[in-house]
């Protein structure tokens, strides 16, 4: 009995965490058109629905209703599992993510997390990494030269800065002495590691916008030069999928780096959740604000600028603390 | 020096950005807003008539070799009294590109644009107008000019009858 009621509340999480996300991602899209458009003194797209709310609903049916293709020549089996990676890896991550701190129902104690993994920050590096493979076999499947160089181009960033992004976050398992992620949260009660890392906080967002394939770091799909980058032979359903699984992104690092670095639920007056979504969806206006406002990185700037200064400066970053930690604790 | 101009290169723009999100967007909402068009907007072409109520066009064909896309084409008549006409006039409005350089090569004003620009159809072939869909009962810009009247042979009065023409010369008689 207590273990269908545990596995139908990780159910109910399950479902409701997923519909979350896909509206979000859905909504994102919208405001990253709104936004933007405000931003170059354009409305955006505000025909569907009033203001334009129903946009999400009618890309969807024209995605759905667009001819799927799947180019001759091409390496069927990889091209049809590409966009899937894409999505997949960066939903599991989600999992892992605590939202609000643990809910007492009844005597029971319900944690706001799907599973609350004890090696969460290795989960979610591990999943990131897989992420590239959707890129990487994307782009070379389609049998494309701009969707192979926007293949290369990906791989090539997205390993760059993924070692930066786990270095950065190595400081606060030091000072929080724990991988798990609700772990990391709690240490952060009286001073978010945004404060006491700054250093750690700003090559992470770095980072994060190099993981997200955004402007500054957009070179696997600049538009003028690849056509779309690795996506560029995919269409239908199959390219919505790499299209929502980069907005799923983009509201996953949103709320990574919350429970990293912005201290996660805690914050005054409001209840946990809210003030939880608050900063995810402050960290997502960041990104299209960014997007809306910096030129794209040349490919050898990106490259010096990853390995020449974020990695020595996350490895010094981790150095310091690692020495004061020690001289703290004696 | 060189670091501080980049940090200012870097940050400045994010207030650009910001504070042109809060200006009001200047695009004009088609349908439901309207630009004010200029006086002398080309849109819709028209066939106009003289004060009399006759046909302007001489079918001159200048109009259709000026047209840059070939979106005009006619077939010339001449009637009974030598007056000359257009058989059929067509000018595909799918094609034209609205650059009035028929208007300025009409010998006769005939052809004339107006600012009239809301035409648009479902079907392409419903773009192609014949001349009863282009001839207006008007003179357009310029009402009272009559071609014929300045330079017709023989068809609104006998010839060098017009007011300012002169009799015909006898080139016979005015050797040197």
């Amino acid at each position: 009995m207590e273990n269908y009621v545990a596995y139908l509340l990780i159910l109910i999480k399950l479902v409701l965490i997923l519909t979350m996300i896909l509206t979000m991602a859905a909504y994102l899209v919208l405001a990253e058109r709104k936004i933007l458009g405000r931003m170059q003194l354009r409305h955006g797209p505000n025909r569907v629905g009033p203001f334009g709310v129903l946009q999400p609903l009618a890309d969807l049916i024209k995605l759905i209703c667009k001819e799927d293709f799947v180019p001759p020549h091409s390496n069927h089996l990889l091209f049809l599992l590409a966009p899937a990676l894409s999505v997949i890896t960066v939903l599991l991550i989600f999992a892992a993510i605590p939202f609000a701190p643990p809910l007492t129902v009844l005597g029971h104690e319900i944690p706001m997390v799907v599973c609350d993994l004890n090696v969460g920050v290795l989960f979610f590096i591990g999943l990131s990494s897989l992420s590239v493979y959707g890129v990487t076999f994307g782009g070379w499947a389609s049998n494309s030269k701009y969707a192979m160089l926007g293949g290369i181009r990906a791989t090539a960033q997205l390993i760059s800065y993924e070692l930066p992004m786990g270095l950065a976050l190595v400081p606060l398992v030091l000072v929080s002495g724990s991988f798990s992620l609700t772990d990391i949260v709690n240490a952060q009660r009286v001073l978010p590691f945004a404060v006491t890392q700054p250093l750690a906080f700003g090559i992470f967002f770095i980072c994060i916008l190099a993981e997200t394939k955004r402007t500054p770091f957009d070179l696997p799909e600049a538009e003028n030069e690849l056509v779309a980058g690795y996506h560029t032979e995919y269409s239908g359903l199959r390219f919505g999928m790499f299209f929502v699984g980069e907005y799923i992104n983009m509201a996953l690092l949103g709320s990574v780096t919350t429970v990293f670095f912005l201290g996660g639920w805690h914050g005054p007056f409001l209840p946990p959740i809210v003030w939880f979504l608050g900063k995810v969806l402050c960290l997502c206006f960041i990104f299209i604000w960014i997007r809306g406002t910096l030129p794209r990185f040349r490919y050898d700037q990106l490259m010096r600028f990853g390995w020449q200064v974020l990695i020595p400066l996350a490895l010094l970053n981790l150095l310091i603390t690692g020495g004061v930690l020690l001289w703290l604790r004696g | 020096m060189n670091l501080w101009r980049g940090i200012k290169g870097t940050i400045l723009p994010f207030w650009v950005t910001l504070s042109n999100m809060l200006r009001k967007p200047v695009t004009v909402q088609y349908p439901e807003e309207r630009r004010v068009l200029p006086e002398r907007t080309r849109a819709q072409i028209v066939l106009t008539r003289s004060p009399d109520g006759e046909e302007r066009c001489v079918a001159c064909y200048l109009c259709s070799a000026a047209c840059p896309v070939d979106c005009i084409s006619m077939q010339a008549a001449e009637d009974q009294n030598g007056r000359r006409y257009a058989a059929w006039f067509r000018i595909n409005f799918g094609r034209c590109i609205y650059c009035g350089l028929c208007a300025e090569a009409c010998p006769t004003l005939a052809i004339q644009m107006t600012p009239h620009y809301e035409f648009c159809e479902r079907q392409p072939l419903a773009l192609v107008y014949e001349k009863e869909d282009l001839l207006i009962e008007d003179g357009g810009k310029d009402g009272d000019y009559n071609f014929y009247h300045h330079a017709g042979i023989g068809v609104v009065n006998p010839r060098g009858s017009n007011p300012d023409e002169t009799a015909p010369e006898d080139v016979r008689s005015n050797l040197p």
